[in-house]
């Protein structure tokens, strides 16, 4: 059976994995542990499903934990993520008192692997408080940023860096999303995993499939958003939008959203997409569970364009997604959203439901225009956001932070495998 | 028998320095106190990273004026500017401070941007590694150019401008240096491949060209 490395060298290349390989031979042995809020749902989960076996088959011991909490917990989390991305959220004392208790209680638990780890990554907000309650730690601590942050709500970005402020590093997906601390500022943006259920290719007997299973018309052009049910993916601007090309082209959409198990606001959202819908025949909303990806792999490639019209995005996976499908994505000309399009390229980055349907009203018109994009999309992927450049990107990190500070590192040591 | 050449790979990660600029004066301001390597990461950087815009424009500084201050005149003129004819990076700086200078004193107000479109200033670390491959004829470059990661032709290509005394590539410096006048025509077709205007794929591609052209010749 093929290893892990060998199956992604089939598709970005052997230069590009024994590249890989001889950056990760002086870090064999080393004990990094990662720590987030959830192993199911969002973008970090999936990327950390991939990236810590990776490492371990670079020879490196890595490991994943989750901390855990109540629904106060996860309720303070939510408002400290949609207040970073820019709402006047206040979270009461009480709430910010169970967020730092949690993160005690998981310090408690995990408080061995924390202290004997060389490297720990601590990712989002949630468990960034763990940091204070470890004394003696022996390796470096670094923040991993996946939200957009360039325009926080400051009482509680305030608060939240005086837990941020003493890692020894950070990593933010954008210099736009970046805050001005007293530590390296690593710029490295997320990727995804060809070699995953969501982006593996499909047989054209399930991908027809999955369209009569949902009542979704084959014949019929596909527009689709793929995200969680959150204000800032403007799931109600995508309807307005669909509503607006309608008017001239026939047309399908489908909003399809998994829920992650940190986020409390979904159902609202949900409920208020469904009103607003109403009993549009082609308007398909699916709640999907959060392992279904093979599900939404199907429903990207069985569309003609993907949406993301997000009016705050950190890194929006699904658009990387779409573009590696072949697809061109009308994304919301914000956030990440601005590195994954390639404007007038990949898809159009837009401002309005009224620009989105524009865009797609011309795409619909021009099909050999749209083929043409989908071409670019991919390559652009393939040299630019799969999960091989994210993990040699964070190798490179490792290897900086534990190596000096100089512009150029010079390693002695010959990598012979 | 001389020295043989060694074949090192690099990787590089960018870092947010926090200086940004939201109008051509304080770009100008923020470009005569930045690290060198800001200067280094805009102009030569974009090769080991994401190539998201402007593909058109040759350097950070250009697809800024170009894409946000909306100033076609600026970033044609800056796209302009050749990395390579500068001895130093503190040269090429002086460059673009006067171009820039310029530009703003031509115009009646200050060309400024949104909020949200501000010039980032990043640096960069690269990481420098050996492979443990090692050449000792030129002909056994043939077999193994193909299979150069794109940091090593970044490192062997672009980074030993910066590095060497003679401001040229690796494989030229190693040529003349070992081989004296044998392998003059090469060394003038691998110093003529433009490493600007380009791919790190392409360039492994141009690099590895030459060499099968020369070598096949000579056979």
């Amino acid at each position: 059976m093929e290893s892990l490395l060998e199956q992604y060298a089939h598709v970005v290349g052997n230069d590009v994995i024994d590249h890989l390989r001889q950056l990760a031979y002086p870090l064999k042995g080393m004990k990094i542990l990662h720590i987030n809020s959830t192993k199911e749902g969002g973008g970090v989960a999936e990327i950390l499903n991939r990236l810590v076996p990776l490492k371990k088959e670079l020879g490196i011991d890595a490991q994943w934990e989750i901390i855990t909490g109540n629904r106060d917990f996860y309720q303070c989390t939510k408002k400290m993520h949609n207040a970073l991305q820019g709402n006047q959220e206040s979270i009461s004392d009480y709430l910010l008192k169970t967020y730092e208790e949690t993160n005690h209680e998981n310090y408690e638990r995990l408080a061995s692997r924390l202290k004997e780890a060389d490297l720990v990554f601590i990712h989002d907000p949630q468990p960034a408080p763990l940091l204070r309650f470890c004394n003696d730690k022996k390796g470096k601590w670094i923040w991993r940023c996946h939200i957009d942050v360039s325009h926080p709500y400051r009482p509680v970005w305030k608060y939240i860096r005086e837990f941020i402020k003493d890692y020894n590093a950070s990593i933010w997906s954008l210099s736009t999303f970046v805050q001005p601390l007293n530590h390296p500022l690593y710029l490295i943006p997320p990727s995804i995993d060809p070699l995953s259920e969501k982006n593996i290719d499909l047989p054209e007997k399930e991908i027809s499939d999955f369209l009569q299973t949902w009542n979704i018309k084959k014949d019929i052009p596909i527009i689709t958003q793929v995200s969680r049910f959150d204000r800032f993916k403007d799931p109600i601007g995508v309807i307005q939008c669909y509503r607006l090309v309608k008017n001239y082209v026939p047309v399908q959409l489908v909003l399809a959203g998994g829920g992650a198990s940190d986020d409390p606001e979904g159902q609202q959202v949900l409920d208020e997409v469904r009103a607003f819908a109403g009993d549009d025949p082609d308007i398909h909303i699916l709640e999907l569970p959060p392992d279904a990806h093979r599900t939404i792999n199907a429903l990207q490639r069985a569309s003609d364009i993907i949406i993301q019209k997000s009016i705050k995005e950190g890194f929006g996976l699904t658009v990387t997604e779409g573009l590696w499908k072949g697809k061109p994505v009308i994304g919301g000309d914000t956030g990440g959203i601005r590195l994954q399009v390639m404007n007038h390229h990949c898809g159009f980055r837009v401002n309005s439901p009224e620009g989105a349907a524009l865009r797609i009203r011309y795409l619909l018109r021009h099909p050999d225009i749209m083929e043409a994009m989908g071409k670019n999309a991919h390559t652009f992927v393939l040299e630019n956001f799969l999960i091989t450049r994210h993990l040699r990107e964070y190798l490179t990190l490792i290897v900086a932070l534990l190596y000096g500070s100089e512009e150029t590192i010079e390693l002695t040591l010959p990598v012979h495998e | 028998m001389g020295l043989e050449f060694n074949i090192k790979d690099c990787a590089l990660i960018a870092i947010a320095t926090g200086e940004k600029a939201q109008n051509l004066r304080e770009l100008n301001n923020s470009l005569k106190i930045v690290p060198a390597g800001c200067l280094y990461f805009h102009f030569w950087g974009g090769l080991l990273r994401p190539d998201y815009d402007d593909p058109e424009f040759q350097n950070d500084f250009a697809i800024w004026a170009s894409r946000y201050l909306r100033n076609p005149k600026l970033a044609e003129q800056l796209s302009l500017i050749d990395p390579n004819a500068y001895k130093n990076i503190e040269e090429l700086r002086q460059e673009v401070i006067e171009i820039i200078e310029q530009r703003l004193y031509e115009s009646e107000h200050v060309p400024w941007v949104r909020t949200g479109q501000e010039f980032h200033f990043i640096r960069s670390q690269i990481v420098i590694f050996d492979t443990g491959v090692w050449i000792k004829q030129p002909e056994e470059f043939i077999d193994k150019i193909p299979n150069m990661s794109l940091g090593s032709i970044f490192y062997h290509f672009i980074d030993s401008r910066r590095r060497t005394a003679e401001s040229k590539n690796d494989f030229s410096i190693w040529l003349t240096k070992e081989f004296y006048e044998e392998y003059a025509q090469l060394v003038y077709q691998l110093d003529n491949i433009d490493p600007y205007f380009t791919t790190l794929s392409e360039l492994r591609k141009n690099i590895n060209e030459a060499f099968q052209k020369y070598i096949d010749k000579g056979a």
